[in-house]
Parts: structure tokens; sequence; C-alpha cells
């Protein structure tokens, strides 16, 4: 047998310390037919990590809708794939570095986007863009965040935008796009999900599926070395406690210029035909890559450890085995050719040394300097690990009254200085300061880039020929508020408002990854908000012809026994036909008409007299970010939701860009109506056709109070600007998708913003006063002392 | 006809400038390998932006010791037509091809936006078709772009008309203002005294189509084919 004398004798009570159950270990045991040695415990114990194996969140992530005509790859390889026409093919999909990122900020980043840039190249395809989710604790003092907390959660964010930034930035991909929230459940576990996109030809897509018997096995990229041991079974599957920052030799150390190098070697190397099968050494490193590899190809594997590039002397197999130092790559080659797959990577200067082969009978067999270290059946270690069913239960209802809800200002309040404080708040103000860290150009295909269209939009070029045809829209959504008072419809709504968005830039979403970040699975609480998650998700991902293509779960975001709102992040992916049909938010031009979309349709009689009732419109208002901005409160439910709503506004949006009918468009989302015309007046000055942003008079006549008109944040909901001679046309496509159009008002060229409601006014400022505070608020709470 | 991008492990702005020129001019441009010394019979050099090295000790000193540069300076000393973008023009000054080096923007920070430079010298290769004091709008981004040198360069610099962009408001002031990185003289870009080698911060590659925000950087890339156009005829 493999273990040596002078190894630790493994026990169940070592095993618990790998956090493996007993019931687990008898497992082990049972497989093995024997005692696992420390090197096999090991493994087993990131193999089975909440954080790999995905043992408690399988048997709901089933429930997901992952098929559709467009798909050719769903979950379970390193990304999702989809076909986007003329041969090619997206991969795509979001990854969470959540505790990295507390524990030591820029390195958590920076390995964070690494490490989905490389899911993506190990597919086969170019990355040509990154999405950034963010989520921070309150970075200004108030009654709910003490000073020394802000100061903390500024400086978390500082390190993870520099981190993302100096990552992407080097590598050369740009980062386009995403969003930031800020709420005080995150102070101590700040979300960090990055997403990336990337463009394959169709039949040159690489899976990460070992075959053909005595093929060699390669190692390429950075050497080993003993950072991130255990970053996946320890930083990533166990909530925090005050020890946690002691984790911080957990946290693994990024090279972007490495993983650069390695993107062109890969890339170069699979042109060659000589390679099979790749995989990249990511959470669990070398013991993740060669187990999958061989599990999904029904092969064995056998490598020799004393043969991997080593950056330390004196690793022990453990050690190696376990080790997650970043930029590196397994594959395999065709068993004779191996020479050109070693000729591309000394080309580019990197270690490439053949370390093993396939083997025939499903045995990984690790060797170290002639002797056996490991010896695991592979198939049985990596798909027939744990699975749990958790225990559910709902959380006791909340009872709430009138009382604890947003009380709505009197009739003909002036609310100019609360669109002010809602502008100024870190949710609301402009993310220029962070976006203008990270390169938003290279590759010169950004048409839209942050802030610029409700969805980051980049064009394809043909890899061979440079030719521009069609573009891909992205965009990420989650409002974790919302699903924390009801994670049901709150999925729902990341779902709808990732693809109003996406049809806001003109493409039509096409599908979606989901990265889901939840508090402990061991709770019962955490696990029914999880599942009551998926069931929002398949159902709004259905509804909206959005499957999802893959992604990851996120559990264990808690501190000290304190969980995160659930907040499941989706990105959505959307293709323009034409690109040169991008819709942006900004107003063009003075005189265009503005115009509300509705797909919920006009209030109808009944539905008026329903919400007629202000106490039905205080409990959904009271979830807004005014509630929370103007009157810090942070009740209620989440807007209803109306998915074939949904579905008939986005299908009119994508008909009107393809038409050129509308000259902008902006979605009404956090803020609501006052928020989306100020955004589109806000961006009028960046589009270049005016020195000066355009302003805006607006005059409402719904029956609701004032607050709830301009703040709330009904979906289905989409602002668009339109030339007067286009107004019929726009008009009758409206009404063939049953899509409710109302005139609300004009751009001008006075330089104000100006709102009436039923006949007062209730907002009324110089332009450049709002557009003042949104620009600069978030830098001057970001650099405050 | 026929341009150079050359590749520097690290490189990532190689592609961008390699389609401006090939799909965007359609004129015939190739890839340089950093380890050949073999330019290929170019007749024009662009050394292109990104993260050589990945530039850990100092923006482009590891580059300048690559094998293409003994070919580069040689080219640049027999009067061929050299432009270095970003990275590029970094690796030009630390070769020693242009004068001047470059520190940490004053911000301390990476910054990627659109600035507006002023051509401040038409009678270089890399600015004739444009017009004096023409206003571009083209995008930054870097960390190290904030230009410096010592006084007697300085004044060197601007007595010879060595600094052909500079950076500006949009309506054209070069005030601090208009200065995004605490570049001396808002200097977004300089040539050598014999104007044959140029380097400037920003990316005109990628400001040559007016579906990315801007086509002002073509240009510096028209120039340049001019230039060429006018030496083949003058050797004709």
């Amino acid at each position: 047998m493999a273990t040596a004398s002078t190894e630790i004798r493994v026990t169940p009570e070592i095993a618990a310390e790998h956090g493996v159950t007993r019931e687990e270990y008898a497992r082990i045991q049972q497989i093995l037919g024997r005692d696992p040695n420390i090197t096999e415990l090991g493994i087993f114990s990131v193999m089975w990590s909440e954080h790999c194996s995905y043992k408690s969140s399988k048997v709901h992530l089933k429930r997901l809708p992952t098929r559709g005509k467009l798909v050719v790859q769903g979950p379970g390889e390193n990304a999702g794939v989809v076909d986007i026409g003329d041969g090619l093919v997206a991969a795509f999909k979001i990854e969470s570095h959540n505790h990295p990122s507390y524990v030591e900020p820029f390195q958590g980043a920076t390995t964070g986007v690494g490490g989905i840039l490389r899911d993506i190249f190990t597919m086969g395809a170019r990355p040509i863009a990154v999405l950034d989710s963010l989520r921070f604790g309150e970075i200004t003092p108030s009654k709910n965040t003490i000073a020394e907390d802000a100061a903390r959660n500024r400086r978390i964010l500082d390190g993870v935008v520099r981190g993302i930034g100096s990552y992407g930035n080097c590598f050369g991909v740009p980062t386009i796009g995403g969003e930031v929230a800020f709420e005080p459940c995150y102070s101590q576990n700040p979300l960090v999900n990055a997403l990336a996109l990337g463009i394959a030809k169709k039949e040159e897509i690489f899976l990460a599926k070992a075959k053909g018997i005595g093929n060699p096995v390669i190692y390429v990229g950075a050497k080993t070395g003993r950072d991130g041991i255990h970053g996946a079974s320890l930083l990533a599957s166990a909530e925090f406690t005050e020890e946690s920052k002691q984790k911080r030799p957990n946290v693994q150390v990024g090279d972007p210029f490495m993983e650069k190098l390695l993107l062109e070697a890969c890339l170069e190397a699979m042109q060659t035909g000589a390679v099979v099968a790749i995989q990249d050494m990511g959470a669990a490193g070398l013991t993740c890559s060669t187990m999958e590899m061989a599990s999904r190809g029904g092969t064995g594997i056998e490598i020799d450890l004393a043969k991997v590039p080593q950056r330390e002397t004196g690793m022990t197999p453990y050690e190696i085995m376990l080790s997650e130092s970043q930029e590196r790559m397994l594959l395999v080659a065709e068993n004779g050719l191996e020479h050109e797959v070693l000729a591309v990577f000394k080309k580019w200067g990197l270690d490439a040394v053949v370390v093993g082969q396939v083997t025939e009978g499903g045995i990984a067999r690790i060797n170290n300097n002639g002797r056996v270290a490991a010896e695991i059946p592979a198939h049985p270690l990596a798909e027939e690990g744990p699975v749990y069913h958790r225990p559910i239960a709902a959380p006791s209802p909340r009872i709430q009254t009138e009382k604890d809800w947003f009380a709505f200002a009197p009739e003909g309040a002036n609310l100019t200085a609360n669109l002010g404080k809602l502008l100024a708040s870190p949710a609301i103000a402009s993310k220029r300061w962070i976006t203008e860290q990270y390169d938003t150009s290279v590759r010169t295909n950004t048409l839209a880039g942050p802030g610029a269209s409700d969805a980051a939009v980049v064009r394809i070029k043909d890899p061979k020929t440079g030719v521009v045809k069609r573009a891909l829209a992205l965009s990420t959504d989650g409002n974790g508020r919302w699903c924390q008072l009801n994670p049901r419809v709150g999925a729902m709504h990341a779902v709808a408002e990732a693809a109003r968005n996406v049809a806001c830039s003109g493409a039509h979403p096409i599908a979606a990854t989901n990265c889901l970040n939840f508090g402990s699975p061991e709770k019962p609480e955490a696990m029914w908000q999880f599942s009551e998650t998926i069931d929002g998700l398949a159902e709004a991902c259905t509804a909206l012809g959005t499957p999802i293509t893959g992604g990851n779960v996120s559990f264990y975001n808690e501190t000290l026994g304190k969980s995160i709102y659930p907040t499941p992040v989706i990105g959505v992916l959307g293709i323009l036909n034409d690109a040169s049909r991008v819709l942006k938010i900004a107003f063009r031009d003075e005189g265009d008409l503005i115009l509300l979309l509705d797909g919920a349709g006009d209030p109808t009689p009944a539905r008026r007299s329903e919400r007629s009732e202000e106490s039905l419109f205080a409990r959904e208002f009271s979830s807004s970010e005014y509630s929370k901005a103007i009157a810090g409160i942070v009740a209620g439910e989440p807007p209803a939701i109306d998915l074939a709503a949904e579905k008939r506004l986005q299908d009119c949006l994508v008909a009107l860009a393809t038409e050129g009918a509308v000259e902008s468009a902006h979605d009404i989302s956090d803020g609501g109506l006052a928020v989306t015309l100020a955004e589109s007046c806000f961006a009028s000055a960046g589009a270049g056709l005016a020195s000066s942003a355009l302003g805006a008079i607006v005059s409402l006549e719904d029956a609701a109070p004032a607050e709830s008109v301009l703040f709330g944040e009904n979906g289905a909901r989409a602002v668009v600007s339109v030339s007067p001679a286009k107004l019929a046309r726009v008009l009758e496509s409206a009404r063939q998708y049953n899509v409710a159009a109302r005139e609300l008002g004009k751009v001008t060229r006075e330089g104000s913003f100006r709102i009436e409601h039923k006949g007062s006014t209730v907002i009324d400022s110089p332009l450049e006063i709002l557009r003042d505070v949104w620009v600069h608020s978030l830098e001057r709470a970001l650099t405050a002392k | 006809m026929k341009f150079g991008v050359v590749v520097f492990p690290g490189s990532n702005c190689d592609h961008d400038a390699f389609y401006a020129i090939g799909n965007v001019l359609q004129k015939p441009v190739e890839f340089i390998w950093h380890q050949s010394e073999d330019l290929a019979n170019c007749d024009a050099v662009i050394l292109p932006g990104g993260f050589s090295y990945g530039d850990y000790l100092r923006t482009g000193a590891i580059a300048r010791f690559s094998p293409v540069m003994k070919s580069v300076e040689k080219f640049a000393k027999t009067g061929g037509m050299v432009l270095g973008i970003c990275n590029g023009f970094q690796i030009l000054c630390e070769a020693g091809l242009l004068p001047g080096a470059m520190m940490r923007n004053s911000g301390l920070r990476f910054i990627c936006r659109h600035v507006h430079i002023r051509v401040e010298q038409t009678d270089t290769p890399f600015t004739n078709a444009a017009q004096k004091c023409q206003i571009l709008k083209i995008p930054i981004a870097h960390s190290d772009g904030n230009y410096n040198c010592d006084e007697s360069t300085l004044s060197e610099l601007e007595k010879n008309s060595q600094v052909i962009f500079r950076y500006t408001t949009p309506d054209g002031k070069d005030d601090a203002a208009g200065n995004p990185n605490g570049t001396v003289h808002n200097i977004a870009g300089v040539c050598n005294r014999e104007r044959n080698v140029a380097g400037l911060m920003p990316h005109p590659e990628r400001a040559v189509e007016s579906a990315l925000g801007s086509a002002d950087g073509l240009v510096i890339f028209r120039s340049m084919v001019e230039a060429l156009v006018g030496a083949a005829k003058a050797t004709a």
C-alpha cells in the first residue's frame, strides 16, 4: 500500500479536520476498500467539498431549464456554450470569489477574474469581455453602519476594484459591465462574481474529457507552489469566524502576464490538432483536473508528481495535489504528436512537461518518485460523492403592518431634494470612478461600455477575416434586498431585469448563467431561500427563453453566524443580428418624444381599483431603493412580477431596435422612472451630440402617490425616445406586441429637468446640478477620509 | 508598402493595431515576433500597447532587451518609421530612441477613458495628414503615462518642436483640467529630433471607427501611409 511510514496516519478525527464527516469517511473507505492515506484524504476532501461537489445544491439545480435550440453545451463543462450563427459560438460563465476577496481583496479579486478567464479559454474560446457583479457593505457611515465598518468596506472595494483592473487590463480583455450594490449584510462578506465571455468556431470547441489510452498528459503553465492549499475546501466551504483573517495564506496569488501567455499558447496549441482534451487547474488544482478529466472520459489516469514543475522544494504529494497555484493547465495530447504541443509552449516561454498518461480501467494513480502516493477510482470520486437533501424550512412569516411601511409624502410635495439624495446614494450614483480603472476598449469591440447602454455590447469580429456582422449583449443583475424579502419573486426579477437590459440594448436574450450566493446550507432557512430561488429562476428562465448554461453556487456566505441576503446573480446573453443597431440610454435630440413602454398594458379599471389602495403601493414601495435611501426603510415585498408582460416588452424593444425606430431605450429599475429619465439626460452629454446634457420635461397623470409613480420599481417597463416623425410607427409596433406606449413628455435643450404629477410640479432642477451630484458622489464617498 | 506590428510577450493591443491597418485602412501588415531580428522588410514598425513581460519591473524595461529591439534600433537609426503606442511608447523611452521617461499617473490609478489631444506639429510622418491644432478624441488606458524629463531635455523638446500631441480639454485648452495623468507640459506624444520615431500614450488604433466612439485616430495611420507613399515616389 501507498502509505509511507513517516506519513500521518489517517483517522476519522483527521478526516473531520478536513471537513469530511463520519458518513463521508465511511463512504471513502467503501470506495477504496481500505483506509485512505493522507494524500488520498486530501483529494477526497477537496473533491467532496461543497465548492467542488455541489453536494447540497445538486438536487435543486436539476430543476433549472438547461436546454434550448441554441445551447451547444449546458452545465457540467468549464463554461456554457451557445450558437451565435455563422459557425461561431459564445462561451460564457459567471463564478464567485467571495471569501478570498474579503480575506485579501486585491488578490482575491484578481484570481477570481483569472479563474473565469481560464474557464473560457480552456474551451478554445478567446475571451472578449468580462463583467463583474460586486456587493459591498455600506461605504458611508449611517445608523446601521459605524464609521470603522464604512472605512473597511471602502478599503475592500478599493482592493477589489484594483484587483479586477490589474488582472483584466494586463491580460487584455475589456471589463465592460456588471453592477455594484451596497447593503449592510455584505459588510463582512463582500460578493465578487466575475463573468467572462469568449468566442470560438463551433467545430473548434474543446472539452475536458480524457480520451485515448496511452495518450500523454501534459502539465503547462506556472509552477506549483504551496499557495492556495485548501482554498476550495476551507475558504469557500465554511463560514467565517474571527480567525478567518489567518486564512490569508489560503488565498492564491494571480499573475495576469502568465495567464496572457497561457492564453496565447493554449489557443495556438489547439490549432495544431494535437490536443485531445484540456482542463484548467482552478479550485482543487491538480486534483480536480486529473480526476475530472479521467472521470468524464471514462478512463484512468496516471501521473508522476516528481515531474510536476515546482516553485518550492520539499513539497509533499499532499501539497502538490492540493495546491491552488494559478495559471496552470492540464492537457491530453495525441500520442506521438506531443512534441507539437510542447513546441508551442516553449515558444511562449512556458513550462510544459509530460507528467503521465491516460490509462485503462478508471483508476487515477498518483506516483511520486516511483512510489504510489494515491490510488483512487476516478469516477466514484468525481461523480459518486455525497449528495444531500438538506432540511428546508421557511422562516416564520414576518408580521408587517402599514406602520412598518413607507409613508408617502402629501400630494403636491416638492421631491427635487429627494431625487438629489437618491442620485447621490452609492447604489444609484455613477460608477465611473470604478469603471475608469478598467480597460474598457482593448480589442476594439466595445460598442457599449459601462453605462452607455443597459447591457454591455461587444461586436463579433470573424476570427479569420475580421469582418463584423453581429454583436453580443450581456447584463448581470440580482437584487439581494428583494430576495431577502421574497426569494422566489426576487430571483424572477433578477432574470427579468437582466433580460430586459439586454433587450434595451436591442439584443434578443438567448441564454443565461447564474452565480448563487447564499448562507450556510446547513441552516434550513438558507436552504429554503435556495430552493425558492431555484424555482423562481426556473420559472423566469423558461418564460423568457433564456436557459441556464452554467454558473456556480457559493454557500457559506456567513460571518459570525450572520448570513448575507440570498443573492442570485444572473447574467443574460443576447444577440444583435446587426451590430449597427445597438440602442443606448442617452437621449439624442431636442424635440424627441419621451415614451413609456409598459408590458403590463394600460392599467385596466380592475387593476386600477385594486391599486388605488395606498397600502398596496406602500407595501411594494417599501422594498425600493428610494425607501431605503430616503426613509431608511427596507420592508414589504418586491414588486409583483408578470413574466408574460416582461416577455412582451422585451420582444417589442428588440423589434423597435431592429427597425431603428427609437433613438434611445432605458429600462426602469433601481430608483424608478425619475432616475431612468435623469440618466438618459446625463448620458446625452457623453454621446458627443451635444456639448452639454439634454434636459426633459415630463408630465404624469397616474392616480398613485407621486413618490410611487416617480420612484416605484415595477418591472416590464422602459423609457424610449422617438423622433416625432417615427411616433406613429412606434405606436403601431407597440400595439402589435400588446405593449402600452404612453407619451410622457419631450427632450429639451433648456438644461432643466422638470416632472409634473397631476398638474403640480414635483421635480424641477437645473440638470447640471443633478448631474454633478450623480457623477461625483461615489468618488466623494470613496475618497472621504 | 508593409507595416509590421511587433508582438512582445504580454502585448495585448497588437491585434488592434493589426486590425486598424489591415481591416480598416486595408494596407498590408504582419506580426513580428519579439525573438526575431528580422523585420521582414517592413516599411514602418509599430510597437503596440500592452504589458510587455508583465511590466513588473518598470514599464518597457525588459522589452527593450528583446532581440527584435536590436533591429528596431538599427531600422530607426537608418530613418525607418517607428511608432510606439502606450506600452510601445514606454519601450521606446527605455530603449533611448525617444527622450524622457514615464512615471505613475498622478492619481496613482489606471485610467481608461476618451481624452482629447491636440496635434502640435504636422511636419512628421505621423501627423502630416492632420491639421495643425486639430483636436482628436482618442482613448487612453494606462497606469504609467505621466511623461517626464529633465528641464534641459524639455526645453530642447519644445525648441525642436518634438512635442507632437498635447492633452487638452474638449475645446483645446492645454491646462490642468485637460491633463489626465500629470504629464509635464500636457505632453501626450513626442518624436525624436529626426522625426522618424514617435510615441504617444493614447490609443489611436482604438479610435478608427465611429461605432467605437471615435474615428479620430485614423489620421495618424493615414499620415504614415501618405509618408510611405511619398517616400516610395521619391525613390522611384
